[in-house]
């Protein structure tokens, strides 16, 4: 660092020599911006300043662009500029002089350049382009300080493209000398990893040599780049566990150099960034975790000091402790460490609490239970954050008895709230709670209307949508049904007599389908007084047309009696010459209908008939049309996204590899009759393509990712001990579990420690019984939930989960899927009483997995050897020492191919993949196809000395189903033996890549039960065979097909024969059947195992392979052209 | 990651912007004047958190001037406070009793602080030895300028 300074004032006296008079010029430039900035303070009205910088800008613009202006004279200039634009005021004529003085100026204007740059300039800019020179000769410059500034102009923002110009060069300056250079180096890098990570690739073992660097900022840089990497792999890197924990272990320990403390607490940003990376680590795995249990409880220990900043560090190892898999006594401090956060005076402290105590309620909702008269205080708080996350925390543990009260809390808080965000966010929680557990109809109702009042036109679409389903679809009850519709017709009606003109859009139009479709049940009402009150909608000006042609729909369904007709005819001459073409047939249907009663009754059938309408999504109908279009030499259709991207591919060199779309299925959907007409252009929009839908959205659902259902009925799943433990020291009453006695006192039996004195603490009381009373007043057995699910009112017919989905295309997506899930976990906690098996997040491809991580422990072995980082110098070495994979791997699987059972070895087989390992227990895979179905087989490898006894597996997946094969598993397993099980497998509905789930539970002689969750993914073109059929079968089957898609392959070109050879390439690696090639065209069939076939045809045209693929089975398609794209890629 | 850092005043004046991740102007506007406005209307005593869109908004008052910083949901609140701190910290020490004046009229030196202390979003360097050392140089380049400051009011900020 300090040779830094020295160069620089070596190259001082030259720059200031360039200056011929230093002073004056000085002075006056910034009198400049000064006069400027006071000039602005003068003013007093914005349209003074408006006139004040457009003349500024005017006289800048004028000597940017004179050729006298000096270099001096232009940073004077671009500061005054970034100025103007910090106030507001566009100046892009200056972007193309901040990039010249970055390039031309001596390092001071420079400075200024590069500030400006990045100021004006973001990474997507075309003039960045211009940049890449400069950064280039300046990264080659020997004066640091030009190193310095191109490094942080590039950790910033740089052209995607361009990086591979600058890479080697930033490469290099991970070895510099100076520490400075080094840690900007690895953040340009990291900026990279952020935008093309696949440039990077091949340089993961820089990564790890600036990991083990021996500056603590450079290894603290490093941490961004890992943290990164294992959010998107933490099965690649999960060798480094160790290295992570020792060196959080020194810090904590403060053998750190004092620089780096803040407040004297060593290094906390280097901690938090730690904490982070463990709890990724430890998700989900219990031996890593294992690893880190004791230097978590270090950093609570250590982090007892009363400063913000310590108990930012407390906060993300609370995090991290209830993230990896749990122990009992981490937990307990955890616990204990949110209640300190939850009673503190600060309002950040108890904010966070707060927001701790959401993450965690789930699965410890005693903690929620421990804290209740502080959550009730904070429900009436005047800070409208803290309101909002209590109600985040209530929304967590509603269940059927306290529904009422909290949603009501909701309410309250939306009707004073203004944001936007957050009432279209409550809005649909408290749609979803009151589907969920409404205690009767009029609640529902009533409720419902407070959220269309509400939530107006910002909520998502598929609020009404869901509910109006929920309507029209009924439940097991018939009478129910109908009490339910009564209740609402009777409450629109009141609603329309009122003051409809304050309803918003959405729920006018719901009312008007309401109306329409069950008015008749109310039977003191003549459709005339609906159709008039129907007809007052129309005639309002704040109408949106929308709304007028859910209403004219209502009306066509009522029109009936001479009265009625009356009505109708009149609203329809008004309508029939309107501008709105929309409006305009609605309005002629609705004429023609009335006056027709037969032709009315035909067309909409009234109530009780339900069928159900197959809508051709795929439009096959017009498949003729489009083959006689395409024979006729029209290109044939790409859906939108895939035009965008090849125009985008087509504008630019992209070095990223091809995105592959997704396949989702949207190409069957079926719809109610009488279904409103939004939903029906909805659909028929559907029905094209659906690949854009699910990118976006999610937004709203609830952000768990990191919990595991922990708890059971017992405590804490899988971990029995620590729970006996706590059994033994407490003394437990025979009637309540020792968790219910912890907080018997204060929650249970509503005899509260705190004196109810004064009547609003009477009040909080009360409060606090109806809100906690799922949680508290039940048996013990009940506390994580209730002993049977809720009953809830509205179950849905399993039926209308598939339509719902399909049909709500709001962008973004329902979040009652995953909430229900979370729901239900805490519901169903008490029926299974066995530790359930929580899928793994989404773990990447096992196989690569390996693969990337042999490949890096091999660099770092042969490169790395003794650059262990300073910090771990001392005490452990081995510390970043990686286990060496590779060595033990290889020679496993060769002599675990020898157990394949006899049966299976002729067969085509996957490679054998390790699933997880342990001290005494390794897991490996393969699976092997069979002609007619697919067989998983897992080898369970005992490794240790001593036999394992009651070793018990179970394979579950929700896309597969599992059915075991032969004799059940093996008990008990000798020491160094391997037991084999096999499992067959059928696919429930294609994905692209489908995943089965397990785990296994053993007993060593010594230590009880232990646990190890494994999971296997293996590719849908596995469960994929020939279909042998003739042309003449080809042809009437593909009729008869239903789903399909289209898309555009590569052809393999190089062949004399492109077609023939691309088709083979398909036959060999995806097993499918070529039937007959015919000049350009060719048709090949396959089928999934259990009789699913899919057939392709496929079209030589200009250059690519246009394919077509057909399939009864819904997705197929989708995920078949997937494999064949990624088959002719990896050819 | 940090996704902008502003400063602004209690007039609701943009003093500093920085942005992490790129938008358009016309969205960076926005983005300010939603939240200048929100924030300038929370009261003293309340929380230093919020959450708007799919943010996480963490600001802190320095006598007449907010800092205010956005992160993303699996972010620390506390310690981008103290980030805020840290960089308050190293204006004071780098101007000396740092006040609203200094970094309006000085505000590109601000920006080179800024760019010392964090990187891309990050925090670059939270050794304030080693940011004031870096910083050191810049000093040694730049013309070292007493402003005039007439009769403008001036409050220090730490």
């Amino acid at each position: 660092m300090s040779d830094v300074v020295e160069k620089t004032l070596t190259a001082l006296p030259s720059l200031l020599s360039l200056d011929s008079q230093p002073g004056s010029a000085k002075l006056s430039s910034t009198s400049k911006l000064g006069s400027l900035i006071r000039g602005i303070t003068e003013l007093t009205s914005k349209h003074e300043e408006e006139k004040l910088i457009q003349r500024e800008l005017l006289s800048i613009k004028e000597q940017v662009a004179s050729p006298n202006t000096t270099m001096r004279q232009m940073k004077e200039l671009m500061v005054r500029t970034i100025y103007c634009e910090m106030l507001g005021y566009e100046a892009s004529f200056s972007y193309i002089h901040a990039i010249k003085l970055a390039q031309q100026g001596s390092v001071l204007e420079k400075r200024v350049g590069y500030l400006a740059v990045s100021l004006f300039l973001n990474e997507s800019h075309e003039l960045l382009l211009l940049l890449v020179n400069t950064v280039l000769k300046d990264l080659q410059s020997t004066n640091l300080i030009e190193v310095c500034m191109a490094l942080t102009v590039v950790s910033q923002m740089f052209p995607k493209d361009m990086i591979p110009a600058i890479l080697p060069l930033v490469e290099e300056k991970l070895n510099h000398p100076k520490e400075i250079i080094r840690r900007k180096a690895v953040l340009a890098l990291y900026k990279f990893y952020l935008i093309a990570p696949n440039q990077v690739q091949h340089i993961h073992n820089k990564f790890r040599k600036a990991l083990c660097d021996k500056d603590p900022g450079v290894m603290t840089a490093s941490l961004h780049i890992y943290l990164q990497m294992i959010q998107e792999n933490p099965e690649g890197y999960k060798d480094l566990t160790g290295s992570f924990v020792t060196i959080l272990k020194q810090v904590v320990g403060g053998k750190l150099p004092m620089d780096f403390n803040y407040h004297s607490v060593p290094a906390p940003w280097l901690q938090i960034q730690l904490l982070r990376i463990l709890s990724l680590l430890g998700k989900n795995d219990p031996s890593t975790s294992e690893i880190m249990y004791e230097v978590l409880d270090e950093s609570l220990r250590r982090a007892g000091m009363n400063h913000n900043i310590t108990y930012a560090i407390l906060y993300e190892c609370v995090k991290c402790i209830y993230t990896i898999h749990p122990k009992s006594d981490l937990l307990e401090k955890a616990a204990k460490c949110i209640g300190n956060f939850v009673l503190s005076p600060k309002i950040n402290l108890k904010y966070l609490g707060l927001k701790a105590l959401t993450y965690v309620v789930q699965q410890d909702p005693k903690l929620a239970l421990q804290h209740q008269m502080t959550i009730i205080e904070c429900l009436d708080h005047p800070d409208l954050i803290i309101k909002r996350e209590t109600l985040e925390l209530l929304f967590r543990i509603t269940n059927a008895q306290n529904v009422t009260v909290i949603v009501e809390k909701m309410l309250e808080f939306l009707r004073i709230s203004k944001d936007d965000h957050n009432t279209i966010d409550l809005v649909g929680k408290v749609a979803e709670l009151a589907e969920k557990y409404a205690p009767d109809n009029e609640w529902f109702i009533e409720t419902m209307n407070t959220v269309f009042s509400i939530g107006g036109d910002v909520m998502q679409p598929d609020i009404p949508n869901s509910f109006l389903k929920l309507l029209s679809e009924g439940f097991d009850s018939v009478e129910e049904d109908r009490k339910l519709r009564l209740f609402a017709v009777n409450s629109y009606i009141s609603l329309l007599q009122g003051e409809p003109g304050k309803l918003p859009q959405r729920f006018l139009q719901v009312i008007s389908w309401v109306l329409g479709e069950y008015s008749y049940l109310k039977e003191d009402l003549e459709s005339a007084a609906v159709l008039r009150l129907l007809a007052k909608l129309l005639d309002m000006k704040n109408s949106s047309s929308e709304t007028k042609s859910w209403v004219f729909m209502a009306m066509t369904k009522l029109c009936e009696g001479t009265a009625g007709v009356s009505v109708a005819q009149e609203v329809s001459e008004t309508y029939s010459s309107s501008m709105d073409t929309v409006l305009r047939q609605r309005a002629q249907e609705l004429e023609h209908l009335s006056q027709d009663s037969e032709l009315c009754a035909k067309v909409l059938p009234r109530g009780g008939d339900r069928e159900h309408v197959e809508v051709d999504s795929s439009l096959s109908f017009l498949d003729g049309f489009v083959s006689e279009a395409l024979a006729a030499g029209a290109a044939p259709y790409k859906p939108p996204h895939q035009r965008q991207e090849e125009l985008a591919q087509a504008k630019v060199l992209s070095l990223e590899p091809y995105s592959l779309s997704l396949p989702i299925s949207m190409s069957s959907c079926s719809i109610t009759d009488r279904q409103s007409p939004t939903l029906l252009s909805m659909s028929s929009g559907l029905s094209g393509d659906s690949t854009d839908l699910s990118h976006k959205g999610g937004s709203t659902t609830l952000k768990l990712d990191g919990v595991k259902r922990v708890w059971g009925r017992e405590g804490y799943l899988s971990q029995k001990e620590p729970v006996e433990e706590s059994a033994q020291v407490e003394v437990p009453s025979p009637v309540r579990s020792p968790n219910q006695q912890e907080e018997g006192d204060s929650s249970h039996s509503q005899t509260p420690t705190v004196t109810p004195t004064l009547g609003c603490e009477q009040e909080k009381q009360q409060l606090a019984s109806s809100l906690f009373l799922g949680l508290s007043t039940q048996s013990p057995v009940c506390l994580m939930g209730k002993s049977e699910p809720a009953p809830q009112r509205f179950r849905r017919k399993a039926k209308s989960l598939n339509t719902s989905e399909q049909i709500s295309n709001s962008l973004i997506s329902s979040p009652s899927a995953v909430d229900n899930l979370l729901c239900n976990n805490l519901l169903d906690s008490s029926i299974t009483s066995e530790p359930d098996l929580s899928p793994p997040e989404r773990t990447t491809e096992l196989t690569t997995a390996n693969g990337t991580c042999n490949t890096e422990t091999a660099l770092t072995d042969s490169g790395m050897k003794g650059s262990n980082p300073a910090l771990n110098r001392d005490n452990s070495v081995d510390a970043t020492d990686p286990p060496s994979h590779e060595d033990m791997d290889r020679p496993k699987n060769v002599c675990l191919m020898s157990h394949l059972p006899a049966e299976l070895c002729g067969l085509a087989h996957s490679e054998i993949t390790p699933l997880c390992t342990n001290q005494s227990l390794s897991l490996s895979a393969c699976h092997v196809q069979k002609e007619d179905s697919l067989v998983l087989v897992v080898f369970i490898n005992n490794c240790s000395d001593s036999d394992i006894q009651q070793t018990r597996i179970q394979v579950d997946s929700e896309d597969l189903e599992v059915s075991c094969v032969g004799d059940s598993p093996v008990e008990e397993l000798r020491s160094l033996s391997v037991a084999v099980c096999q499992y067959s497998l059928t696919v429930k509905r294609p994905l692209v890549n489908v995943e089965v789930v397990g785990m296994i539970s053993y007993q060593l002689p010594v230590v009880t039960t232990q646990e190890l969750q494994f999971s296997y993914k293996l590719p849908l073109s596995s469960f994929i065979r020939p279909l042998m059929v003739s042309t003449e079968e080809y042809g009437t089957m593909w009729l008869a097909f239903s789903n399909d898609t289209k898309q555009n392959l590569t052809l393999i070109s190089d062949e004399q024969e492109p077609l023939a050879a691309t088709l083979n390439v398909l036959r060999k690696k995806l097993q499918l059947h070529i039937v007959e090639i015919i000049g350009m065209e060719g048709i090949v069939a396959c089928s999934l195992l259990q009789d699913q076939p899919c057939l392709m045809h496929c079209r030589v045209h200009a250059g690519t392979l246009a394919v077509w693929l057909r399939s009864p089975t819904p997705d197929l398609p989708d995920c078949l052209i997937y494999h064949c794209q990624r088959a002719l890629q990896c050819h | 990651m940090m996704q902008f850092m502003l400063l602004f005043s209690r007039q609701g004046k943009l003093r500093l912007q920085k942005w992490y991740v790129p938008l358009s102007d016309k969205e960076k506007k926005k983005i300010t004047r939603e939240l200048v406005q929100t924030v300038l209307a929370r009261k003293p005593k309340m929380c230093s958190f919020l959450e708007w869109r799919d943010l996480k908004i963490v600001y802190k008052r320095y006598a007449s001037l907010y800092f205010c910083c956005a992160i993303e949901d699996q972010d620390n609140e506390l310690i981008t406070l103290e980030i805020i701190h840290r960089y308050v910290e190293l204006l004071d020490k780098y101007f000396g009793s740092v006040c609203e004046l200094d970094i309006i009229f000085n505000f590109e030196k601000a920006y080179f602080i800024l760019d010392e202390f964090l990187l891309g979003g990050e925090a670059q360097e939270t050794s304030k030895k080693n940011v004031l050392k870096a910083i050191e140089q810049a000093d040694l380049l730049q013309e070292s300028q007493i402003e005039d400051w007439g009769s403008l009011p001036n409050e220090e900020i730490l």
